[in-house]
Order: structure tokens, then C-alpha cells, then sequence
């Protein structure tokens, strides 16, 4: 359980993970939120009104599925970087997963990197498509192809260079 | 142990790089941040042994309170090294025991 | 001998804050720090930080530490700052604060108010060879780390899963240092999960209820054996782990620095849900002293944005008390209070309200 292990249970995800037909239609935010603490910043940074706004600061964030269109702005603003972007419509066998990433080194595009799951446990190489910084605050927000079926447990990823980090 | 690099948020900005004294051993360091910071990033982790026991200690809390991290700086001992900053030329010695005030 | 109208003694969150408000209602303020340059523990956090827009959240520690310093500087003819200075010691005879510059550099202060504003230490654990050196309080390690660049070591274990264990497992990986674990004796992660999940996602394990039962090293640290404990805190015989680590980080709870306040004579209360003793106080942030006001870890260990806020009102009523009241003293007193009642109304902040009202009276005839 979350409290003991600073996982989420795959009960906790499906509950902030949209409905399929959403999920299969576009790029959409995934908050994994579960605990709540005052915060609002990933309202604030939406700039659809998908987050929607908060009546007391303390609730867990509620997103309007239909008005998200996957900017990643709320990923790179998310204090806790608990907010990730998955989008399913990327290819038939891949899916893109928009992560926030504060390590070094940065990857670059088109590098495979390692990706790794909540437990930071590898289950897949992915590619790199996109690496952005939208605040130039040090969060750089990595969109990563990562196979269909790791688009829910991809939620991490390293650089490994010359066999080495 | 030593100098961070590059890190991804913060980017360090020093001052002038000195020359300074421990026990006799030539050390580098950036003047006026800490004398513990400059230790560290040296390798040094033994500050001083306690005063019954002849424990090692070292640093502990950065903020100047736990008296942890006395040295005998330029001959004064009992000198909080984690907050006093560091300056060129600087001969820093193990303290042993309370110190002895010349 | 100096003197003042308001001594703000803490230069971090809460005393800048306090001494910003202050000096905007047109007091004059001086501020002594102990640490090299002001901004306290703000200039060393690298996380963002949670609230709302009103307590910057989004934005990093050592980048509000910037904003708050200045907002100060449009006040720069009625302040002063002096740094690597301890308040050493209050004479209550003459109301004189003395203070030690470097460790030679004595003078005497004299001001009509002061806002104490001194935060807190770390608190340590009593286990075989916890004075090796290599064996640092968490807060100290992100100093050397994240304000002078110096990696603190090459493998750390870290002690207790609260907020601050929890961010700084995630700076030290960060630096380039491999964290081998988390261990926290408590059946729960204190801290926000957020935090929690965000260095399990990057392979730090996390183990609750576990302990360090024993510390290894000759003139360092060079390991720890760690054990699982029961609901009754004892060690479970064949739970041991040992831990490769040349750095152990405590992060195991802060305790108010209130020396000063002791000194001064001010009416405290044992409460162990705000960090232990704290100073009674009333809205105003006014101790049972008539001189002497609080705010930040110094009157409850609490978060950097409800210290800020505490700060604002201690300098706003300390600079009302000597006649500094500006029209808008009203609505910005709500205000502040408005946004402290808001940040502490969620769950993770069920122990500061429980411990809250222990601390507080409405008038200043209740301190007695």
C-alpha cells in the first residue's frame, strides 16, 4: 500500500486513469495524486482548464478529461511531479509517455534510454522523441515511445551512456 | 567527496579558489564559504577528538549549534568551522580534547 | 551598543518575512542570521514548493529565498542585516541582546521589539557509533551539497520518511550519490507520498518500520545494520540488513531553537505535536513577553509557507505595537490568517491543528 511503500496500488491508478475511449483518442494527463496535501499549481498551470480549479486547496486535483489536450504543462509544473501524459494514439505498438525528468544527463532525441516503473525497476528500453522545458525551470518534461501495454507503468527513465550512467 | 560539477537545478557559482592548511597538508577551497565545506570536499572527516574518549568527530549540524565541528583555526580553538568562512593561507589543525586558549 | 525598533533574529523564511512587513509599515528593522548569507534553509531547497500562488508554490526554495530578499530591498533605508552572528544571550534586567560575530566579534543590542524567528536542529538517534563523523543531520548534508556544491559522500542511507528524509533521498541522488535506502521506524511514510513515490521511481527503497540498530566505521562511517521493528518498537531478531554507506543522513525530527525565549522569561508548553516546547502565543504572534514575538519553526516545526505567513504577522503586529499601522493593517492580518487556516486544514496537517490551540490564547490576560 502506497503509505508503506511509496508505490501506488494498480487500484489508486485506475482510478485517475481515464476512461478507455478518452485514453484511446488523444494525448491525456494522468494525475497521480492520492493524498491530500495543499497544492494547486497543476490547476493554475493548465491552460485548458482540464485541472479544474480547486474549492479548497487541500482537495485532490479533478480533471475535465474532454479539455486536457496532453501539453505536459501540468507535468512540468507539479510540485510533487506526480503528473504524467500518455498518449496511446502514437502508433500501433507504442505509445508516448510525457514524464518530468531533473537528473543529468539530459537525454537527447532519438536516444534509447532505460524506462522504469514506479518502483524503479527497468522493463523496457524506450526512444526518445521530444525534451522540453516549458517554465526554464530545471523540470524538463521527456516525451519517451515506450511499448503499448508500458504506457501505465513506464514513469521513469535514466540515460545510460558508454555502459555507464 | 569533492566539488560538484554540473547538477541539473542549481549551478554553483564560487569564489576564488585559496590555498590552505590541515595538520600541515596543503588543501584547496573556495574563500569564504565554510571551512567544513572545504574540508569535505577535500576528504576530510575528522574534525577533532572528543575530549574522555578521544572519539572522532566531525560535522553535524552546518548551522553552528552542535558543537560537533571545533577546530583550532590560526591557533584559536574550538572555532565552528561550519559556519566561519574560509580565507587564503588558513592553518587549520585537528583539535584534541577542550583546546588550549593562548 | 546597537539599536533598533525591531530585532528579527533568523534571517530565513519566517525572519525575512516578519522583517518585510515590518519595515513595509515603516519600522525599522534589524536582522542578525548566524549563517553566512541570508535566506536560511530556503537557499538550500531545490524542490518546489506546494500552497498556492500566495506562498510561491511551484517555485523552488532558493528561488523564494531571491524573491523575499527583494521584496526587502524596496525597503532598504529602514533595515539592516548582519550576518555570521549568533544572538548569543538576553539580559532581561535591560532588555540588552548580546551577539558574537565569526567567534570573536562581540556587541550589544538594543532593540523595542523583537521577532524571534530562529527555526530549529536536528534532532539525533542513540544508536552504537552515531558521533562517527560521516553521521549528519539530513539538513546539514543538503547545506554542503546544494548551497557549496560538495557531493557529502558516495553512498548514503537515510534515516526517517518524512518530508524532509524524503527530499533530500531525492537531491542526494541528484548530486550523483547512490542512496542505498530509506528506513523509517514508523509503520507509514510521514512525509508527502508524493515525494515518497518520486524516489521509488527512480530505485531508492523505501523500508517502514525499520531502524538503524547499529552504526559500523573505525574513524567514519563505512556501514549501518538496519532491523525491522514490531508495533512496540523492539527489534525483530533476524530481520538485520547491512547497509554499505560512507554517509548517514538523520532526518529523524527537529526541535524548536527557543533558548531566547527561555531567557526572556516567556510562558512555554510541552507539546510534542509541534516539535516539543514551544512558546505560548496569541493571533498576533505575541508571546507572553510584551516584546517578544514568534513565527516559523521557532513557535511550531511546521512547513517554510506557513513560517512565511507566521513571519508576515509577527512583523506586521510587532511594528503595529510601536505605533507602524498602516491603513490596510486589518484586512492584511485576515489575510494572512485566512491563508494559514487554509494550509492547515488537510489531513497531513492533522497534528499541528491538534497541537495548535494548546499554544495559542485569545488575549494576552490567558498567558498567565
Amino acid at each position: 500500500m502506497l503509505e508503506k511503500t511509496g508505490v501506488p496500488t494498480p487500484e489508486q491508478i485506475k482510478e485517475v486513469t481515464p476512461p478507455e475511449e478518452i485514453l484511446n483518442s488523444k494525448p491525456v494527463v494522468i494525475v497521480e495524486c492520492f493524498q491530500k496535501i495543499p497544492c494547486d499549481p497543476c490547476h493554475t498551470a493548465c491552460p485548458t482548464g482540464a485541472i479544474l480549479e480547486f474549492e479548497d486547496i487541500n482537495d485532490l486535483p479533478r480533471v475535465d478529461w474532454n479539455k486536457c489536450t496532453g501539453c505536459a504543462l501540468c507535468v512540468a509544473k507539479c510540485p510533487g511531479l506526480a503528473v504524467f501524459v500518455v498518449d496511446m494514439t502514437y502508433s500501433d505498438k507504442e505509445a508516448i509517455v510525457k514524464l518530468p525528468y531533473e537528473f543529468l544527463p539530459v537525454p537527447q532525441k532519438g536516444e534509447i534510454v532505460e524506462c522504469l516503473n514506479r518502483e524503479g525497476i527497468v522493463v523496457s528500453k524506450g526512444k526518445v522523441l521530444h525534451v522540453f522545458e516549458p517554465f526554464k525551470d530545471g523540470t524538463k518534461v521527456i516525451s519517451v515511445a515506450v511499448p503499448k501495454e508500458l504506457a501505465m507503468e513506464v514513469r521513469h527513465i535514466r540515460v545510460v551512456r558508454n555502459g555507464g550512467r | 567527496m569533492g566539488w560538484i560539477g554540473e547538477h541539473p537545478i542549481l549551478s554553483f557559482k564560487h569564489g576564488r579558489k585559496v590555498k590552505f592548511y590541515v595538520d600541515g597538508r596543503e588543501c584547496e577551497g573556495y574563500e569564504g564559504e565554510p571551512i567544513a565545506a572545504a574540508l569535505h570536499a577535500n576528504g576530510i572527516k575528522v574534525y577533532r577528538r572528543s575530549v574522555k574518549l578521544g572519539r572522532p568527530r566531525g560535522f553535524f549540524c552546518a548551522v553552528g549549534k552542535c558543537s560537533s565541528c571545533f577546530m583550532v583555526v590560526n591557533g584559536v580553538p574550538n572555532v565552528r568551522v561550519c559556519i566561519t568562512p574560509l580565507k587564503e593561507g588558513m592553518r587549520i589543525q585537528t583539535q584534541t580534547g577542550k583546546g588550549e586558549i593562548r | 551598543m546597537k539599536e533598533t525598533e525591531i530585532l528579527v533574529v533568523g534571517g530565513g523564511p519566517a525572519g525575512l518575512s516578519a522583517s518585510i512587513e515590518a519595515a513595509r509599515a515603516g519600522a525599522k528593522v534589524l536582522i542578525i542570521d548566524d549563517g553566512l548569507r541570508l535566506g536560511g534553509q530556503l537557499v538550500k531547497q531545490t524542490h518546489k514548493f506546494f500552497g498556492s500562488k500566495e506562498e510561491y508554490a511551484g517555485t523552488r526554495g532558493f528561488k523564494i529565498a531571491d524573491l523575499l530578499l527583494q521584496e526587502l530591498e524596496e525597503y532598504k533605508d529602514r533595515f539592516e542585516a548582519i550576518t555570521n552572528t549568533t544572538v548569543t544571550g538576553y539580559y532581561a534586567d535591560d532588555g540588552v541582546f548580546g551577539a558574537l560575530t565569526g567567534e570573536e566579534k562581540y556587541f550589544k543590542v538594543k532593540p523595542k521589539k523583537v521577532v524571534i524567528a530562529t527555526g530549529a536542529y536536528e534532532k539525533t538517534i542513540p544508536v552504537p557509533n552515531c558521533d562517527l563523523p560521516g553521521v549528519y543531520g539530513a539538513g546539514a548534508v543538503q547545506t554542503l551539497m546544494n548551497v557549496y556544491g560538495v557531493k557529502p559522500g558516495e553512498k548514503a542511507l537515510m534515516v526517517g520518511a518524512g518530508n524532509i528524509g524524503l527530499i533530500i533521498s531525492y537531491q542526494l541522488a541528484q548530486a550523483g550519490v547512490k542512496v542505498q535506502a530509506v528506513v523509517e521506524a514508523m509503520p507509514k511514510i510521514g512525509g508527502y507520498l508524493v515525494h515518497a513515490s518520486k524516489i521509488r521511481r527512480i530505485g531508492i527503497p523505501i523500508y517502514t518500520s525499520h531502524t538503524v540498530k547499529e552504526i559500523h566505521g573505525e574513524d567514519y562511517v563505512e556501514g549501518a545494520t538496519i532491523v525491522q521493528v514490531d508495533e512496540r518498537w523492539e527489534f525483530i531478531s533476524g530481520t538485520e540488513k547491512y547497509i554499505e554507506a560512507d554517509l548517514i543522513c538523520l532526518a529523524v525530527g527537529l526541535s524548536p531553537l527557543i533558548e531566547l525565549l527561555w531567557q526572556a522569561g516567556c510562558k512555554m508548553r510541552y507539546i510534542p505535536e509541534l516539535g516539543g516546547y514551544v512558546p505560548v502565543r496569541n493571533k498576533e504572534m505575541r508571546t507572553s513577553h510584551p516584546d517578544f514575538y514568534v513565527a516559523g519553526d521557532a513557535a511550531a516545526i511546521e512547513e517554510a509557507s506557513t513560517a512565511m505567513i507566521e513571519g508576515r504577522i509577527a512583523g506586521l503586529c510587532a511594528a503595529a505595537s510601536l505605533g507602524y499601522k498602516l491603513p490596510d493593517f486589518e484586512e492584511r492580518f485576515n489575510k494572512f490568517w485566512m491563508q494559514l487556516e487554509i494550509l492547515r486544514k488537510g489531513p497531513v496537517t492533522e497534528k499541528i491543528r491538534q497541537g495548535l490551540p494548546r499554544a495559542t490564547v485569545e488575549g494576552v490576560q490567558e498567558y498567565a
